[in-house]
């Protein structure tokens, strides 16, 4: 028999294994729900599986009355869109200060302090300027993310590039790189990969934000969904909304990391073959 | 005229000497290989050659002009790591020079341009024999093949002298003779200057056509770092066979560290 640390098990195993925790979760919950519901016929904490697939069968099928909308496509749209925006904002934001911040040290020398003492200020203490200043349409919630995220993805790529090994700047100098073509050539392709896996994990954050800015103040969205359902404790929508964001976000994250992987190989060589 | 001038060059920091009453006279197509105990200031002799250090005193030129305070194209450099981009493959990193220069803004050539800086590479890839991994990116080279790279790569801009960092050290010495072989052939058909720093005795002597020993010749008990490190021999290789052995007590003396007063030379 091998050391524990040595076994690994097969493909089959490793991925029976990965979904063994999820089975276990899920049996238990709906072995509880059914047990409560048993009990307490009319209790909405603990919804079903099949009053869960019920509600989300309606709520992904029928338009509603009123806007004439299907409310779980209608709110996707609205929260991926203010998420998509205010990521897209961020990130081309972080790239390009990251990179001018990380590669021109008078350029760095003011902006690297403000940065850091920006990135300190939390983001959801501002959201009532935010509301104040923009309104509460679509411009407060992409602001708010555009806040949160911006100033920990430019620290990152910052530091990132003076990570890089000095050598690699005085090498570009003596195949002749003007400051310019040092940035472009040299800092922004290796920028580029490191902002795609900063982004996955600053997304955790965007949907924070989001979810939060739409708790507060909208007519649409998951995050609002959720909290308008909170009042008649419907937990056979909020439960499964949370499913679906969750969802989303691994979606969007493996998106993310395949891209990575196929544009950017050289990045990825130190990775082990597990995530 | 000389190519490389230095006279009563200097370095410090702070009150500490690294080098000092450096003088010599190199000429263009002179083979210097550089040796010295660990932290006797080769590396910091380098760098100011290279301009990412700044001189303490005295006079550094290169072809009758002071050396600039930043690196640039009339000086090549490979470094023991780290000399390749490893986000471009093995053509890419070696069309870069070529690419800089003619594509100021975008800093990529595309068409016809392109196609000709891709041959021009090709055919110094041919030279250092990488002309089977092209498209390879150098994670995916051996520590050898990286070095080749390196080399083709800085000789793309055809600089006016070579500075080698330790470049064959993390190797294995079989393939150490091969990069021997490789730089002795292209320092010959291209006429290049060389300034290679090692602590190798013996490929200092193998390769260079004058070997500098890098030594402190003053020491004050009082003060171990009120005097720097200055060229203690400067020897032309084919007459000075002999003094190896001398060169090679220098060394040992310089790691066992801790030795009074020497004032011999």
């Amino acid at each position: 028999m091998k050391r524990l640390i040595n076994l690994r098990g097969g493909r089959g195993l490793r991925i029976a294994l990965a979904l063994l925790p999820f089975i276990v979760l899920a049996t238990a919950y709906i072995a509880i729900a059914n047990q409560k519901t048993e009990f307490n016929p009319n209790q909405r904490l603990f919804p079903t599986a099949e009053q869960m697939s019920q509600t989300m069968t309606r709520m992904a099928t029928q338009a509603d009355m009123r806007s004439g909308e299907i409310a779980l496509w209608a709110d996707t749209r609205a929260s991926l869109q203010r998420l998509g925006i205010g990521v897209a904002i961020s990130a081309t934001a972080a790239l390009i200060f990251g990179l001018v911040s990380g590669g021109i040290p008078l350029f760095r020398a003011p902006f690297s302090p403000l940065i850091t003492v920006v990135s300190l200020i939390p983001p959801m203490a501002i959201l009532p300027i935010l509301f104040i200043v923009f309104g509460t349409g679509e411009m407060a919630k992409i602001a708010l993310i555009v806040i949160g995220i911006t100033p920990f993805l430019i620290r990152d790529l910052q530091g990132e590039a003076l990570r890089l090994p000095e050598e690699q700047r005085i090498k570009a100098q003596t195949l002749g790189a003007n400051s310019w073509q040092v940035l472009i050539r040299v800092l922004l392709p290796q920028l580029t990969p490191r902002l795609i896996s900063t982004t996955r994990l600053a997304l955790g954050s965007a949907w924070l934000f989001l979810i939060a800015a739409e708790a507060i103040a909208a007519q649409s969205g998951l995050g609002y969904r959720i909290f308008l359902v909170r009042r008649y404790l419907s937990m056979d929508v909020i439960l499964p909304y949370v499913a679906w964001i969750t969802l989303l976000a691994f979606i969007i994250d493996r998106a993310l990391y395949l891209i990575s992987r196929k544009w950017f190989g050289w990045y990825h060589v130190d990775e082990q073959a597990s995530a | 005229m000389s190519l490389v001038y230095a006279k009563n060059l200097e370095k410090h920091y702070g009150t500490d000497v690294v080098l000092e009453r450096l003088n010599f006279t190199v000429e263009a197509g002179e083979f210097v290989t550089v040796v010295g105990a660990s932290g006797c200031g080769k590396t910091t002799f380098l760098k100011m050659l290279l301009g990412t250090e700044a001189l303490s005193a005295g006079e550094l030129a290169l072809n009758g002009a002071s050396i600039p305070g930043e690196p640039g194209p009339d000086r090549g450099v490979v470094f023991q790591k780290y000399s390749v981009f490893p986000h471009l493959s093995v053509l890419g990193n070696v069309m870069m020079a070529e690419e800089l220069a003619r594509a100021p803004v975008l800093g990529k050539l595309f068409g016809k341009r392109r196609r000709r800086a891709r041959e021009a590479a090709v055919a110094r890839l041919g030279e250092v024999g990488l002309d089977d991994a092209l498209d390879k990116y150098p994670h995916e080279l051996s520590g050898g093949m990286q070095q080749r790279l390196a080399i083709a790569q800085a000789l793309m801009m055809r600089p006016r002298i070579l500075l080698l960092d330790e470049p064959f050290g993390a190797l294995d010495p079989g393939i150490r003779g091969d990069m021997h072989e490789l730089i002795t052939r292209l320092w010959k058909e291209l006429g290049l200057t060389v300034f290679m720093i090692t602590h190798d005795l013996e490929e200092a002597f193998s390769l260079g056509t004058r070997v500098w020993v890098f030594d402190k010749v003053r020491h004050d008990p009082q003060a171990p770092n009120a005097y720097g490190a200055t060229i203690t021999y400067d020897l032309d290789v084919d007459r000075n066979r002999d003094m190896k052995a001398a060169a090679a007590a220098t060394l040992a003396r310089g790691a066992s560290a801790t030795h009074p007063a020497t004032e011999e030379v």
